[in-house]
């Protein structure tokens, strides 16, 4: 085989020297292709980064002129601030604890032992984006006990409904990554309990799906602003559109900010994912 | 890497793991809808021995050791471990370690502390237990990868340190679910011998499933061959290759070549010889029957007047198969390949039967 001339082997030798074809129909392709991704990319930056600049020039500058963060000292002291914030932090982790707890075992029950049924749940779980949240806001004010009707923390039940959807979509995708079965298989065949097993085995290996879900869930609490308004309960969303401030430049800020930290958590998500999809690529 | 397959660089076994424990598998049915996987399936282990379930796809033998794990409930039948009912006992109180099919190790856990789990459930404290796992993984000849995590290993590390997981709760019987089947042939050839090596070491009662006979046969004390969820026949691997019960056993196990013969009272006429045939004669049709030959029950002699045809060779080192054709049948026959050379493709030749006796069965409807 050694001597085996290369002419031999291919069928115009003389292809070999020549230069990469610049002109070849692939090279313009790809090229198309580069400018279609940045001209779409630019539309989208455009589209996010006009709006908050806008904002954050309405909100930052002097009446005399030029910049000044002073308006951003002045959040902290806006009036029903700090209480419209306390209560959507305490929503935040009410809704995620929730809506874990009741996720978290039943896609992996779902998993495991109804994995036909996974349609079904896929169905179910995207009803709170169709269904108007007024409706089941009404619904779930007229079911509640008396005891939580009037309380704040309703607004966390109705949160668990709305969150669902991402929740379950994050969870499902992270449990389709790993080898479930066998994963509890091995870990209850060394002794393991249930709650040992979904403890020390599946939840960190879903670390990066819940880091998800938690994300998409905050952000939610965060931004949901009709029900809230509905039920009468200043959330941060309702203190941004209706509290009465000396300054309505302190509202956009804080609105401004709401949303670059959404942005960065979602970057933060799309991260945590490729890493996520990268490790499931190398184990396999 | 060498492997520790050799008994004597093994660590000397612990004085404190149990030996094997006496498994039975007391007429065991299990149905999923209209599927038996289990039917009436009863087999006795003894302490120590490593016994293999073998038989094709959807025979019901992973099913077994399911049922045997606590992974499944049998809906009629019990399981002894240690003549104890387990059959209700959960999965995680039966002290049973099991290597999986698929790498089942878990990813958030390095090598040590995957082989560490099962002693922390059992509240074993930090340094003996992260000793102990050391030790295990030293066994499987693992020393140098203790902290690697599961994806920074091979398929052959994965499954070895599965099974130092598994040895590490020094659980009463030994599951080991086609470990093998996943791994390319020189790791798995490797990996077998290790594992009968620590298996023998350890004297642990382990109940190996496999569709693959080469591994059932060369590994186990005893070979169960399963088919439709009932037993066909257990016994050695020797016993199992030279008097098979079933003529499922016998086309299963080892190879066969059908030859269609003619039954004349406990014998048949078998190429104008006659042959005794083997085992019960009661409801055996008279008339047309097929015997079943291995490789080495016939020979085969060049004749150009004979009426078989070498249509196939295959050279398997010191002996030769050659394929014959003969009327309608297909015969393998194995020679010494020095005198194979003579048998090239298309030679006329003429076929003999050397058994003692045969294994006859009805004619297989031709498809």
């Amino acid at each position: 085989m050694a001597s085996l001339e290369l002419s031999t082997l291919v069928a115009d030798p003389s292809a070999i020297d020549q230069p990469y074809e610049l002109d070849s129909p692939l090279k313009k392709r790809r090229i198309r292709l580069r400018w279609g991704r940045g001209t779409i990319l630019i539309i989208a930056a455009a589209y996010f980064i006009l709006p908050f600049y806008a904002g954050m020039e309405y909100s930052l500058q002097r009446p005399t002129g030029g910049f000044s963060l002073t308006p951003l000292s002045q959040i902290a002291s806006a009036p029903g601030f700090g209480a419209a914030l306390w209560l959507s932090t305490q929503l935040a982790v009410i809704t995620m604890l929730g809506v874990m707890v009741l996720m978290v075992p039943t896609v992996i029950y779902v998993h495991l032992r109804l994995p036909r049924f996974r349609r079904v749940m896929e169905v179910i779980t995207t009803l709170p984006i169709i269904i108007p949240p007024i409706a089941y806001s009404v619904g779930v004010l007229e079911s509640a006990p008396a005891w939580l009707r009037n309380s704040q923390y309703l607004l966390a039940v109705v949160y668990v409904i709305l969150a669902m959807p991402y929740v379950y979509r994050s969870l499902d995708s992270g449990l389709g990554a790993i080898d479930v079965k066998t994963l509890v298989e091995a870990s209850r065949s060394l002794g393991s309990s249930w709650l040992m097993t979904i403890w020390r085995v599946l939840v960190p290996n879903l670390r990066a799906a819940l880091m998800s879900a938690s994300v998409l869930t905050l952000a939610l609490v965060f931004g949901e602003f009709t029900i809230a308004n509905v039920d009468n309960w200043q959330t941060v969303p309702v203190w941004i559109y209706l509290a009465p401030t000396d300054n309505p430049r302190i509202n956009t800020l804080v609105a401004m900010i709401a949303l670059l930290a959404t942005a960065l958590v979602l970057i933060l998500i799309v991260s945590l994912d490729r890493s996520q999809s990268r490790k499931s690529r190398r184990a396999q | 890497m060498t492997l520790a397959t050799d008994t004597a660089v093994l660590p000397s076994a612990d004085a404190s793991l149990p030996t094997g424990a006496p498994v039975v598998f007391d007429n065991l049915t299990r149905r999923f809808g209209t599927t038996t996987a289990l039917d009436r399936f009863s087999l006795t282990i003894a302490p120590g021995e490593l016994i293999a379930l073998l038989g094709p796809s959807g025979c019901g033998k992973t099913t077994a050791l399911r049922v045997l794990a606590g992974f499944e409930r049998p809906d009629v039948g019990r399981i002894l471990v240690d003549d104890k009912d387990v059959s209700s006992v959960p999965a995680q109180r039966r002290n049973m370690g099991m290597v999986f099919q698929s790498y089942s190790l878990f990813p958030n856990m390095s090598a040590r502390d995957n082989v560490a789990f099962g002693l922390q459930l059992r509240h074993q404290r930090s340094a003996p237990r992260r000793l102990r796992a050391s030790e295990l993984l030293d066994l499987v000849g693992l020393s140098e990868h203790v902290s690697k995590y599961p994806h920074q290993l091979s398929g052959g590390q994965q499954q070895r340190v599965a099974l130092a997981r598994a040895l590490a709760i020094e659980p009463r019987v030994l599951l080991l679910d086609e470990p093998l089947s996943a791994l390319d042939a020189k790791v798995r050839a490797e990996l077998r011998d290790q594992i009968r090596a620590i298996q023998q070491r350890l004297a642990i009662t382990t109940v190996f499933v496999t569709h693959d006979q080469e591994e059932a046969m060369s590994m186990a004390d005893r070979v169960c061959v399963m088919s439709r969820g009932h037993l066909e026949q257990v016994d050695t691997p020797a016993v199992l290759y030279s008097q098979p019960a079933t003529a499922f056993v016998g086309q299963f196990v080892g190879v066969s070549s059908r030859l269609p013969v003619t039954r004349r009272g406990a014998n048949v006429d078998a190429l104008g010889r006659d042959v005794p045939i083997r085992g019960d004669l009661a409801g055996l049709p008279t008339g047309d029957l097929e015997a079943l030959l291995r490789p080495e029950d016939l020979d085969v002699r060049v004749n150009p007047g004979g009426l078989g045809v070498v249509s196939h060779r295959s050279f398997f080192g010191a002996t030769t198969r050659i394929t014959v054709g003969l009327g309608g049948a297909t015969l393998k026959i194995d020679v010494r390949s020095s005198e194979a050379d003579e048998l090239a493709l298309g030679t006329r030749v003429d076929v003999s039967v050397t058994a003692r006796d045969v294994l006859v069965t009805t004619p297989q409807p031709v498809s």
